[in-house]
This record gives C-alpha cells, structure tokens and sequence, in this order.
C-alpha cells in the first residue's frame, strides 16, 4: 500500500484487490443507498469490468441483508428477497402467492414470474397454518408499518401430512423509509423463528429485531439498534395459533419501540452527559479570562477542587 | 474526489477506517486530500518522559515520530524534529494547561493535547484535540455505556493582529459513537461524525488564548446541541416514520 513518507510510485492494486474494496463499499451500503454508493464506486474505479464483477457478488448480498421487495410484474403483488425464500441466486419464492419470481439483483427489480411447482410448496396442512398466520401477520403490517412488508416461509417440514410432526416457519417483517431528499433513510425488520413442537404441543418463538436510520445532511449520523427476544405459546389450530403468534410478535414489537424511544429519551441528560457535559457543574462558561496568568490557572484548579 | 466524499457520508461512522483505507489504497494519488478532509478516531501516545499522554495527529507528526505537547520531545526520539519557536511555545504550554482545566470540566475525563506551530506572515495554527472514553470501563462516570467515545478536533487559523484585531479562522470536527447494551432493550448504538466551520474577527485584548478557547467552547457546545437535537433527532423521527407510535402514547418529539 502507498507509504505517504518514502514510496515514489504507489502500489498498483490486482483487479482483484479492487473488486474486493468495491464489493465491501457496496455491500455496507446503509439501506436504500446502494444505488448511490454504485454511482460513486463506478466513478473512483473508473472501469467498468471491475465494477461489475463487483457488483454481481454484491447486489445480491445487499438485497438479501435488507430484505428488499420487488413489485411483481403480474401486480400481484411484491417478493422478498430473502434467503430463507431463495431458490437460486436470481430465483426467489413468494409464499402468498406461490409463485416463483426471477430477479435482477444489481437493476432490482424482477423480471419475471411463474406459478411454483407442487414440490416447491408445503403441503395443504402446512399451507393452512402458513396462510393462515401470514393472513393475520398481514393484517397486522398493514396496520402498524406505514410502508411495511411481511412474508411467512416454511423452512422446515413442509411436506408434513398432518399432526404428529415438527414444522417450523420463518415470520419476516420489513418496512424501509427513503428520503434522500431529506438527506435521511431508514429501515426496520424483524424476522421471528415459529418452531411449532407437535409432541410437545408447544410453539417456541425467537425474534430479531433490527431497526437502522442514517441521516447525512452536511454530516453523517447514523442509528444502529438490535434486539433478540424469546417467547412461546401453546400448538393450537391454525387460527388461534395465528391470533397468539400475531399478538406475541405484536407485543414484543411495540415493548421494542417503548424502549427505543426510552433510550433517545435519556440521551440529552444522562447517556450523553457521559460522553461531555452541556455545561461544566458550576453551570456556567469556562472563564477563560482568569487563566491568562499561570498561577491564576493553578488558583482555579485548586478552587475547582480538580487538584491532581 | 467528490464520489469518495460522498461515500464516508453513506459508509457508517463506525467503518471510516476501514473505508479510508479502502480509498486510500484506490486513489493513491488523491491521499493528501483525503487525509485532510477525512476525519478518523483519534490515537494517544504515552509521554515516556513525563509519563503522561497525548494525542496523535498530522500537526504534531514528524516521520513516524510524534512530539508530546507536555516534555516538547518527540517519539519515539528523533534527532532534529522541528519544534515551534520558543514565543510559541510558552503559548502552546499555558494552552495546554488551561485547555486541561477546561476538559475536565465539560467532560470528566479524558486527554486533551494542544499543538502551536508557525503559519507563515506572522500568523500561527493552532490545534486543540480533546478524546474522551465514555465507556463504563473508561471515563463514564454514570456507567451508562457500554461503548462511548467522543473525539473532538478544533484546528484555528490566526492571522497577524492589526490594528489590536486578528482574524480567527476555526475548524471543527466531532466525531462520536455510543452503545447502551442490555437484556431487556437489546443493542442501542449512535454513532456519527460532523464538521463545521466559523470565523471572527476579535480584539487581542484578552489574548489569543481567550479568544480560541471561547470560540472553541462556542462551537462545541453547538455541535453537541446539533448532534442531540438535530441528527439524533432525525433518526429518532425516522423511527416513528417507520413505525408509528399506538395512539394514546403522547411522544416528545424534539424541536429543531
């Protein structure tokens, strides 16, 4: 690498070397700016071939981390980029409308649908707990999030007949903000574990939520906030269990909210305080004019009782 | 140039190492302008001498060697150095004390180190650095942080008096991070990164001293009001856009 002392001719990177750098800018990319950061990755690489070898590996990985939603061609809705729905690298399942849509990672957008095949369903009792939950989730979504999205996958036991098996769906909530008008972005997702334990009758729940906001008007602030919790609830029909799981994530999201604003909240006078004070414990400026002589300095250290 | 500014200000505060060094190691040719207007986390060095610490900068590095604002020695030694001149220097001392007192009031804690050299025409520069560990592990007094850290770096253009003024010309930049971290409310982290400017004319009077330390609280005292109120708040805001409070929770939300 470049020795700002010594070195006369900087070290010339491998192609290799620098599709790596642009990959990591493009995959750390906050939420909603990947197109941005690809505009300025393209212009300091200044070749093409690099970039986009870049950016095929890391579109994808972008899509997926964010859980982007792309409109389905067919208005039937949108797709999730997820892993937990991912068929192949450009082929991802939507479970609600069973279909199978193809995208385009680094253009995001999906180019096309099929309906799914039988063997890339769940079964019809795995289906009726599935739908029925994703119903109720949805219901709930389109209540609390303004611009929220949610998609309930089986990634275990999908193929199971009926009762007297484990089965276990990944629940992912996902609502993305973008003002880049206002120099502010933002992204909340939640992605909760229902594992349903037939011989136990019993529904274990974990939940991750994420929830990140950048701002970058003449600075750059950004909000990185993450929380895991646990929770459960009886194996019940597929209504009630829906109900239960929906009030379960429903409660837990809320308390999260409560505690996010809670922390900004103490901010100004407590967690900031420990970082600079507002104001030194006299309450007043610092007096700069009485420190223009040095014993006068030492005077006020001793009166200030900061000896050391 | 222009496309590498814009990505520290996507790239999160918490990765503007790695991401400088991603730039600097593509536009080798731009490294100048980009450690210049590329603000890091800053680094302390122990005074081997007076067994006290100091930070490390651009203005008080020489080679691989940096000088301490207390012993005025390099480290590790180095032969010849440049040292500023003796009438900077007895300023560069007193600042260095007064600017301590001043640290410990707002911030409890921390290292604060100031470095004077000469500009040419008889002006000076002045760089005044404050770093402070907000963790409950370093100089958190509460204990409320996991993480903490706030690095500020205030670098003052004073032009020759004339007339009983000089023209003082101030950079800051404010770079901060905070994590609380607990079982119940999960990982909370803000971290981020501002730089403002402003520039007076004053009366030499009180010496230039009073007037840099006043011109410096000013400025910090606005930053952090900005950073609390302006960029947290917006990411507060951001959340409540995302998902709107239950109706019947009355929200303050901050005024701009």
């Amino acid at each position: 690498m470049a020795d700002g002392g010594g070195g006369d001719e900087p070290e010339e990177l491998s192609d290799k070397q620098k599709a790596e750098i642009a990959k990591w800018f493009l995959a750390n990319a906050p939420a909603g700016e990947i197109q941005y950061v690809a505009k300025d990755v393209r212009s300091i690489l200044g070749d093409d071939k690099i970039y986009e070898m870049a950016a095929a590996e890391a579109f994808p990985l972008h899509n997926k981390a964010h859980l982007l939603a792309l409109e389905m061609p067919n208005r039937s809705g949108d797709v999730l980029i997820a892993t937990y729905g991912e068929l192949d690298k450009n082929n991802y399942f939507d479970p609600r409308t069973a279909q199978v849509a193809t995208v385009d990672h680094v253009k995001q957008v999906c180019t096309t649908v099929r309906p799914a095949n039988d063997d890339e369903l769940p079964s019809p009792y795995i289906e009726d707990f599935r739908s029925t939950l994703d119903a109720e989730l949805s219901k709930y979504v389109g209540e609390t999030y303004p611009k929220g999205v949610c998609a309930v996958y089986c990634i275990s036991g999908k193929d199971a007949e009926g009762p007297g098996a484990d089965f276990e769906f990944v629940v992912v909530i996902s609502a993305v903000k973008h003002s880049p008008q206002n120099f502010c972005n933002g992204i909340w997702q939640s992605i909760w574990n229902i594992e349903f334990k037939d011989n136990m009758q019993f529904v274990e729940i974990k939940g991750k939520i994420q929830v990140g906001a950048h701002y970058f008007e003449e600075g750059n602030v950004q909000l990185d906030a993450k929380l895991e919790c646990k929770d459960s609830t009886i194996f019940q029909s597929p209504e009630d269990s829906a109900v239960s799981i929906t009030n379960i994530v429903r409660h837990h999201e809320t308390e999260y909210l409560a505690s996010l604003e809670a922390s900004y909240v103490n901010l100004p006078d407590t967690t900031f305080k420990d970082l600079r004070r507002k104001l030194p414990v006299t309450r007043t400026l610092f007096p700069w004019q009485n420190t223009m002589q040095f014993s006068l300095t030492r005077d006020i250290t001793k009166e200030m009782g900061i000896g050391k | 140039m222009e496309a590498a500014m814009d990505l520290m200000r996507r790239i999160s505060p918490k990765e503007s190492e790695t991401a400088l060094s991603a730039l600097l190691s593509l536009l080798p040719h731009h490294s100048a302008d980009l450690l210049s207007q590329v603000d890091l986390p800053l680094q302390v060095c122990m005074d081997q001498q007076l067994m006290k610490e100091f930070i490390l900068c651009e203005y008080n590095r020489d080679a691989d060697s940096y000088r301490s604002p207390w012993s005025n020695k390099y480290f590790p030694p180095l032969e010849d150095g440049p040292l500023p001149s003796p009438q900077l220097r007895k300023l560069e001392i007193e600042a260095n004390e007064v600017f301590t007192v001043y640290r410990d009031q707002y911030y409890e804690g921390g290292v604060s180190s100031v470095y004077i050299w000469e500009d040419h025409n008889e002006s000076f520069i002045a760089c005044f650095l404050i770093k402070k560990d907000g963790s409950r592990t370093g100089h958190g007094r509460r204990g409320y942080l996991q993480e903490g850290s706030w690095d500020a770096v205030h670098v003052i253009e004073v032009g020759p008096e004339e007339e009983g003024t000089a023209h003082y010309r101030l950079t800051s930049t404010v770079m901060l991070s905070l994590t609380t971290e607990n079982k119940s409310s999960g990982t909370f982290n803000l971290s981020g990164s501002i730089r403002r400017q402003m520039s007076h004319d004053l009366s030499v009077a009180e010496g230039h001293l009073c007037n840099m330390g006043k011109m410096i609280e000013e400025m910090e005292g606005k930053l952090r009001n900005s950073l609390d109120q302006v960029y947290f708040g917006k990411t507060r805001e951001m959340v409540c856009t995302l998902r709107p409070p239950p109706d019947g929770i009355q929200l303050r939300l901050p005024e701009n």
